[in-house]
């Protein structure tokens, strides 16, 4: 296990193995009546939240409560991160505190890389945990797609998954595309070409996932999850498509695609990351539906979240095999 | 007062060929050959002896492009550190951005600079004219009052800046042709990537999450202000260029007849857009690193010709201004210490330029353009004594910490280098030596 989770990168087959497996059994501690296990007595975890997230923050800090750490949380509005003062000094003050971990969700891709390249310079042991870096990744959201899509589907050797919306602007997309094909998943991609990210199809090449532009042909070929992503409001003014109603007519998981979707594959699933626009990205119907694996995500994002701050911050003994060792992070910034 | 002593300058291999001495005297190299040493011995004034064994004597470095901070933000850099890193650089003449605060938009601001300049006493700085009020684009500055004051200005930027509004960049060049001033143009069309771009647009911006410039918002300012300068009959430079398509709009208006020329700094001769993987602020810079195709376009065209000269874009930066998240910190490099290592390192050791190619690119080259009579004149009797004295076998490891600069964000830290500058001379007098500035 690396010392800080960045990236899907920063875990090897067996890290991401070993965090899917023990998210099972945190998955369990949810289902007990007394919701709280000793593992992470004493440690302490900040969530610093740049940006306003009520979902993964919340989630963060049940994790963290149900495992008995301390947990903090810190807003950039107000906090001295508006008042000027370098990003550097903000969490440089933090760590200083003595905590063991910082959840960091920050509006600027690539912050958190940075803040534990500044803890790794200056000898800070403090463990960077990336809770959404601007467009650039959100690894336990991956983590946790993955696994309900497991837990719903099975392995997911050879299963056809499709991640459709404003690919360019998806820390979503960059997280699942780097665990979803690695867990034997076959991946397609889909957008209007203006939600593309550039250099895109040399990245598809090398990373083993497919492109396409019609999500009717992609759905008509056969597909065992959709994952749905959330169109930002500014984009709509950013002149990335037309209008709303176009959007929807060409991207939107409509109640004609949910029933063709249903009509090739009855065991099809939906997944969406949350917050829905209903009626834009997503239909009511599909949202609802039983096929909707969205308040599955929801709570296999606390079970996850458990099973990476095990991962980081648990350092006596294992758990059912899971390896315990804290190593450099070998794999920083391979995958980019 | 040092300069007004004599100073003889031996053995140096004079812009780059024969072995010669060289004798200045007032400000001027008044003897080169066996002459100089033979007019020392019956001079009876005190001679200052400069042993240039195994060193190459050149005309001074001039800079089309360096951001000296001052006034505004003194804490980043002065005109006196500037020009201390400029003369460690070996640079007898800077000419300084405009975008300070307040903006360098009246004949009173470029006198301020000038005077500032003459006042710290280590490089001959020539303020750089804003284009339009402010650097808002809109209003032209008054660009004849900025020319009529003793600062004498005939650049004019909005540097940091393009000069996108067609009509507003027409109206400047047909004013500036009346004083025979140059535009220079930072040409990148901001409407095409949006205010949140920050890098290269490619593959690795697409990774990164980053937002980029795509390379045809600079190709295709250069090609409009191309044809305005034909239209205009008026001279059009183009600051750092640095895509393989800006080199191919440039060389197509060239061949058109247009007057454009067009500068490349040494760190994109350099560093690519791979650095950007760290995410690293050090590596940020306005225009962006591009991929290695783009490097090799822009050796290729300072070779031909296509490029004029090599331009610094010297930025300083407190610290405080770069930590910040990779979007969020300030963009600019250092670049006046090391531009001739750098150029040294990539163009001449590597076989791909030689002296003559050197010193028209750094030196005869940028001086035409600025309109400096003083600066990268061929050493002859008679000739301004602005030189440089390089070591080209030397190695230099950059070592931020050594920096003149009151900044420290270089982004070549680390690198070895092979090409030393060792000597600067300005008006006479010695100014830098060894990294070190003389008082
Ligand atoms: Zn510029």
């Amino acid at each position: 296990m690396t010392r800080h989770l960045l990236s899907v990168a920063d875990l090897d087959d067996d890290a991401l193995r070993s965090v899917l497996s023990t998210a099972t059994e945190m998955h369990d501690v949810q289902h007990r009546a007394v919701k709280k296990i000793p593992t992470l007595r004493g440690r302490t975890v900040i969530n610093l939240f740049f940006e306003d997230s009520t979902r993964t923050r919340s989630s963060f800090e049940i994790a963290g409560k149900w495992m008995s750490a301390d947990t903090i949380n810190i807003t950039g509005k107000g906090s001295s991160a508006s008042k000027g003062e370098s990003l550097r000094d903000t969490v440089r003050t933090i760590a200083a505190m003595g905590v063991d971990a910082i959840v960091m969700r920050h509006q600027a891709s690539g912050a958190a890389h940075q803040v534990a390249d500044w803890f790794d310079e200056s000898g800070v042991a403090t463990s960077v945990l990336n809770a959404g870096d601007g467009t650039h990744e959100h690894p336990t959201q991956a983590l946790l797609d993955a696994y309900t899509l497991e837990r719903r589907l099975g392995s997911l050797e050879g299963k056809r998954i499709a991640i459709v919306g404003d690919i360019t602007h998806s820390r979503v997309f960059r997280s699942n595309v780097l665990a979803l094909p690695r867990l034997g998943a076959h991946v397609t991609v889909v957008a209007p070409p203006t939600l593309m990210p550039s250099g895109v199809t040399a990245w598809a090449a090398a990373d083993g996932f497919a492109l396409a532009d019609d999500l009717d042909e992609v759905i008509d070929s056969g597909v065992d999850a959709l994952m749905m992503l959330r169109v930002q409001r500014e984009r709509m003014a950013g002149g990335f498509f037309p209008t709303p109603r176009e959007y929807t007519v060409g991207y939107g998981l409509t109640r004609d695609r949910l029933a063709a979707l249903t009509a090739h594959n009855p065991d099809a699933v939906i997944c969406h990351p949350g917050p829905m626009n209903r009626g834009l990205e997503i239909a009511a119907d599909a949202a609802d539906a039983a096929s909707s694996l969205v308040l599955d995500q929801v709570s296999a994002g606390v079970a996850v979240r458990m099973s990476v701050l095990y991962h980081l911050l648990a350092s006596d003994g294992t758990v059912e095999g899971a390896d315990l060792r804290r190593e450099g992070r070998a794999t920083k910034g391979s995958h980019a | 007062m040092r300069g007004h002593n004599d100073l003889l300058v031996t053995g140096a291999a004079v812009l780059g060929g024969e072995r010669a001495d060289v004798l200045v005297r007032g400000g001027l190299v008044v003897a080169v050959g066996p002459e100089a040493t033979a007019d020392t011995a019956g001079s009876g004034t005190d001679v200052e002896r400069v042993d240039a064994d195994g060193l190459v004597l050149l005309p001074g470095f001039v800079d089309l492009h360096t951001h000296l901070r001052e006034p505004g933000r003194e804490d980043a850099e002065t005109v006196r550190s500037g020009s201390a890193a400029a003369a460690a650089g070996g640079f007898t003449a800077i000419l300084a951005m405009a975008n300070t605060t307040p903006v360098t938009d009246t004949g009173e601001a470029a006198e301020h600079v000038l005077d500032l300049g003459v006042a710290a006493g280590l490089a001959d700085v020539r303020p750089i004219g804003a284009v339009t009020k402010g650097l808002q684009g809109v209003e032209l500055a008054e660009l004849g009052m900025m020319h009529r004051s003793r600062a004498r200005v005939r650049v004019f930027s909005d540097d940091g800046r393009c000069v996108h509004d067609s009509r507003v960049m027409r109206r400047a060049l047909e004013y500036v042709r009346a004083f025979d001033a140059v535009v220079s143009q930072h040409a990148q069309d901001p409407a095409l990537a949006g205010p949140s771009a920050c890098c290269h647009e490619g593959e690795i911006s697409g990774r990164l999450g980053l937002t980029g410039w795509p390379a045809v918002a600079e190709s295709s300012i250069i090609a409009r202000d191309a044809e305005l300068a034909l239209h205009t009959g008026s001279r059009v430079h183009v600051a750092h260029v640095t895509t393989a398509e800006g080199v191919e709009a440039v060389r197509w208006a060239k061949r058109r007849g247009a007057r454009i020329t067009a500068e490349v700094t040494p760190h994109h001769l350099l560093l690519t857009t791979d650095l950007l993987r760290s995410y690293d602020p050090v590596y940020k810079v306005n225009p962006p690193l591009r991929p290695q195709e783009d490097v090799d376009a822009l050796r290729e065209a300072l070779v031909d010709g296509t490029i004029d000269a090599v331009a610094t874009d010297h930025a300083p930066h407190a610290r405080h201004d770069k930590e910040h998240a990779f979007p969020d910190a300030a963009f600019g490099m250092l670049g006046l210490e090391t531009a001739f290592s750098v150029v040294h390192d990539v163009m001449v050791a590597s076989g791909r330029m030689d002296w003559a190619m050197l010193i028209e690119r750094m030196s005869t080259g940028p001086a035409r353009i600025a309109g400096l009579a003083d600066h990268g004149q061929t050493i002859r009797p008679g000739s301004p004594a602005n030189l440089v004295l390089v070591d080209p076998g030397a190695e230099v490891t950059v070592d931020p910490g050594a920096s003149l600069s009151l900044s420290r964000n270089t982004p070549f830290a680390g690198r070895t280098l092979t090409g030393r500058v060792r000597t600067t001379i300005l008006n006479g007098r010695i100014t830098a030596a060894d990294g070190e500035v003389r008082p």
